[in-house]
């Protein structure tokens, strides 16, 4: 258990830095699941995602909106309050509006070294898009190698591709063995684990992984919690899972970029590896910011649904999320169809208070 | 006459009853087009809408009906209907009405006609992708996406391409779904009549820079549903040529948009549809008239880009790098480049809540031209149809507060 541990005490900022000063080695922050993380760490440098977590914002309000959602709020205020000062620069994936402008936010007031806008496609299901996609890519590995002064070799973003299968499928047969009733580790320490893979070394991560499978496997017990999936986009409150276990739930499954969107979809290894990792991006799981066809997110919902064997789902959004809460009504509406009791917990900062999370959740799991 | 003789009555546009005439023939076309067997292609407002003028398809701009919902006053009654239907009060409320407005047929128009297919270009943001998805799965209607990427600091050659690639498919889904050939001959004469009736709206705008201004933003916000709806028509090009005339006469003849104009204010960002009265009267009561705007340049500030020999390929740079589509550095040069071409004494910044990629970033622009030009700039925050997020004591109460240092200024 000492792996979990390690997770769950991680202090993402102070670890990076360590790293930095242990190794040299450059370090880039993003935010996002559309970043391509597999050609920086092919770079030889450390990508890590910032969570956005703050208790309070000072001096991001006086750059963003209040009706920004907390992620891109509380990035900026740690990059303006200076905790992010031993970072060597960040990197935008295009995602959604206010990203979108974060980035520019960001390159004219973060004062980091680098900065790096990677502008995917918006429309996932085209050869055109498909074709631009790669060229992004590229585009991106080309700035990397002037701005570092170093070549990406083939050969190192094949190593890349592996190294991040690799993790990837740990990772997935982790969430198959909660969803198997077939874990030791609770809901906070699988949030704490999808977290942790997103900064910790990725060297190390993929042994790390391999090691704890054995310490948390356990023969199928039997589950009486109600079966919960989670939708949505980051979930950076560990809280959330503890409150849902205390209410007579189990998360089993999710369709969040801090869980299943993150690591479902393998990078082929028979092609050309740039290529190959363009198409991860291009197929994997979309979140709500890109298009695939009209009806891909119900399907790929439902169907995570059935596998599961889900009996109830949580919305849980950021407030003043636009992608997030644009597809609302219509999954709630499929999941109503399929006599799938849902509920909607919008977050701001921070949590509400323990009791009324619990008094919400209680009475939602009381009902399916 | 000078401004102070000026009759109130005397002083209004007179195009302004023609605009009303085009623009009911408009929606009666739009909403008679099944009858005539004409389609109907719903549009976002940066869309490129000249291809569907070449296919003889009626556009209609969802945006525009927004825009008539919130200055008829219906804004909150279909947001807090769009409520019910389960999307969050933090939604853009143009997507947000409109979607409330469809099965109910709301709005001051009882409805937009039913579309055949809807086109969304994503170059003014990613709500548009959203809110034409939901309106694609409740018509049952084909949507083609316009994807033009984003351009932080330029429009790179990878983007070009991939905008390139996608007017080919833009316009076999048209062919597919208008079930003819696309004219090229027509085309060029289509996008003539565009970049004229750009050419046109520029100039009308640019008669502000006269002292005083014979009109105002918020008269530009009414004249402008016509290069909005109507690009791409000798209609627009006639109209415009009509509404030239009238400034330049106004101009000769000491005409202006407010009876008094003493100090010159540019306005930032959407209009505040159900309060551009009031807005005006407010303003104008402390001698200040907004003289111009960057909203209502966006579609004119691509002319440089348009070309009237290949318009077609030229639509590349002409959709993708669009005001809403560029850094907020670049929106920052633009916006000083209006203080400086408009001489004006001041910046008027609605902060939009329905709005994101016009509004984040306001503050840097603020900044950049505070330090660059020194002039003063007002925040307001409101939201561009949901008058639940205008408080207009607290708003009267910053305006005055402005213009105390706008006249400080000039002593
Ligand atoms: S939570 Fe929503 S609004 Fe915030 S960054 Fe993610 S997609 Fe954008
Ligand atoms: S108001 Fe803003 S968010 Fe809404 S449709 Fe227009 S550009 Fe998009």
């Amino acid at each position: 258990m000492d792996i979990i541990k390690s997770f769950e005490n991680l202090n993402p900022y102070e670890y990076v830095a360590s790293i930095k000063k242990a190794t040299g080695k450059s370090v880039l922050a993003y935010m996002c699941s559309y970043t391509p993380e597999e050609v920086i760490y092919a770079a030889g440098i450390h990508p890590f995602r910032i969570f956005g977590m703050v208790d309070a914002i000072a001096k991001a309000d006086a750059y963003l909106q209040v009706y920004s959602c907390s992620l891109v709020r509380g990035a900026l205020e740690d990059a303006l309050s200076g905790k992010l000062s031993f970072v060597d620069g960040a990197v935008f994936p295009h995602t959604c509006d206010s990203i979108q402008r974060l980035s520019d936010v960001w390159r004219l007031n973060a004062g980091m070294k680098h900065h790096f806008d990677v502008v995917w496609a918006v429309k996932l299901n085209t050869d055109s898009a498909k074709k631009y996609m790669y060229d992004v890519l590229a585009k991106f590995v080309k700035e990397l190698q002037d701005a570092f002064g170093i070549t990406i070799t083939n050969e190192k973003l094949e190593k890349a591709v592996s190294t991040y299968n690799e993790i990837r499928s740990l990772l997935k047969t982790i969430w198959q063995l909660k969803s198997d009733n077939k874990s030791t580790l609770n809901g906070s320490q699988m949030n704490a684990l999808i977290k942790a893979a997103m900064v910790w070394d990725r060297d190390e991560l993929a042994g790390m992984l391999k090691n704890l499978i054995p310490s948390i496997e356990l023969s199928p017990k039997n589950e009486k919690a109600k079966r919960i999936m989670l939708i949505g986009g980051i979930c950076n409150h560990p809280d959330i899972y503890t409150y849902i276990e205390d209410s007579g739930g189990v998360v089993v499954w999710d369709d969040l970029c801090t869980g299943s969107r993150y690591f479902e979809g393998q990078i082929a290894t028979d092609s050309n590896p740039l290529q190959a990792i363009a198409n991860r991006y291009y197929e994997r799981n979309i979140c709500p910011a890109k298009h695939r066809d009209l009806n891909t997110r119900v399907e790929t919902i439902t169907s995570m649904i059935r596998e599961h064997n889900v009996q109830g789902a949580i919305f849980l959004y950021l407030k003043f999320c636009d992608p997030h809460s644009f597809d609302y009504p219509y999954i709630k509406e499929a999941l109503d169809t399929m006599g799938i009791p849902s509920t909607l917990l919008e977050l701001e900062l921070q949590l509400p208070s323990e009791g009324q999370m619990k008094t919400r959740l209680e009475a939602f799991i009381d009902m399916i | 006459m000078s401004g102070e003789m000026q009759d109130k009555k005397d002083n209004r546009i007179k195009s302004v009853k023609r605009m009303k005439e085009i623009m009911t023939n408009y929606y009666i076309d739009a909403k008679t087009a099944a009858q005539n067997n004409k389609k109907v292609g719903w549009i976002t407002s940066g869309g490129p809408v000249e291809p569907l003028l070449v296919m003889d398809v009626i556009p209609v701009y969802p945006e525009n009906h927004g825009a008539m919902i919130g200055a008829s006053k219906m804004g909150v009654q279909l947001c807090e209907k769009s409520e019910e239907m389960g999307y969050c009060r933090d939604l853009c409320s143009y997507a947000r009405s409109d979607i409330a407005a469809a099965p109910i047929n709301g709005g001051p128009i009882g409805g937009l006609p039913r579309p055949d297919f809807l086109i969304c270009c994503n170059n003014i943001c990613g709500t548009v992708l959203k809110w034409y998805e939901v309106q694609a799965r409740y018509f049952n209607v084909p949507l083609f996406i316009f994807d033009t990427p984003f351009c932080h600091k330029e429009i790179t050659q990878e983007a070009k391409d991939y905008v390139g690639a996608q007017i080919v498919e833009y316009i076999t889904f048209l062919e597919e779904h208008c079930g003819k050939k696309f004219d090229y001959d027509k085309a060029k004469e289509v996008g003539k009549l565009s970049i004229q009736g750009q050419r046109l709206w520029q100039a009308v705008l640019d008669t502000t820079m006269h002292k005083p201004a014979p009109m105002s933003a918020f008269d530009a916000f009414f004249h402008l549903a016509l290069i909005v709806t109507l690009r791409g028509t000798q209609i627009a090009v006639d109209y415009y040529t009509e509404l030239l005339q009238e400034m330049k006469e106004r101009n000769a003849h000491g005409i202006s948009a407010i009876p008094n104009e003493k100090y010159r204010l540019l306005w930032d960002n959407l209009p505040v549809w159900y309060k551009t009265k009031w807005l005006s009267e407010t303003f104008a009561s402390h001698d200040a008239c907004l003289v111009a705007d960057t909203y209502t340049t966006a579609w004119c500030r691509q002319l440089d880009y348009l070309d009237e020999n290949d318009f077609l390929k030229s639509m590349i740079e002409g959709y993708t790098a669009i005001y809403l589509n560029i850094g907020v550095d670049q929106m920052a040069d633009a916006v000083i480049g209006m203080v400086d071409k408009y001489d004006v004494d001041g910046l008027v910044m609605h902060s939009n809540r329905s709005c994101k990629p016009y509004s984040l970033g306001q503050y840097d622009i603020q900044r950049i031209v505070q330090k660059k030009r020194n002039i003063p700039s007002l925040i307001i925050e409101a939201d561009m149809l949901d008058e639940r997020n205008f408080s207009e004591s607290q708003i009267l109460t910053r305006i005055e507060a402005f213009m105390e240092i706008i006249k400080n200024k000039r002593k």
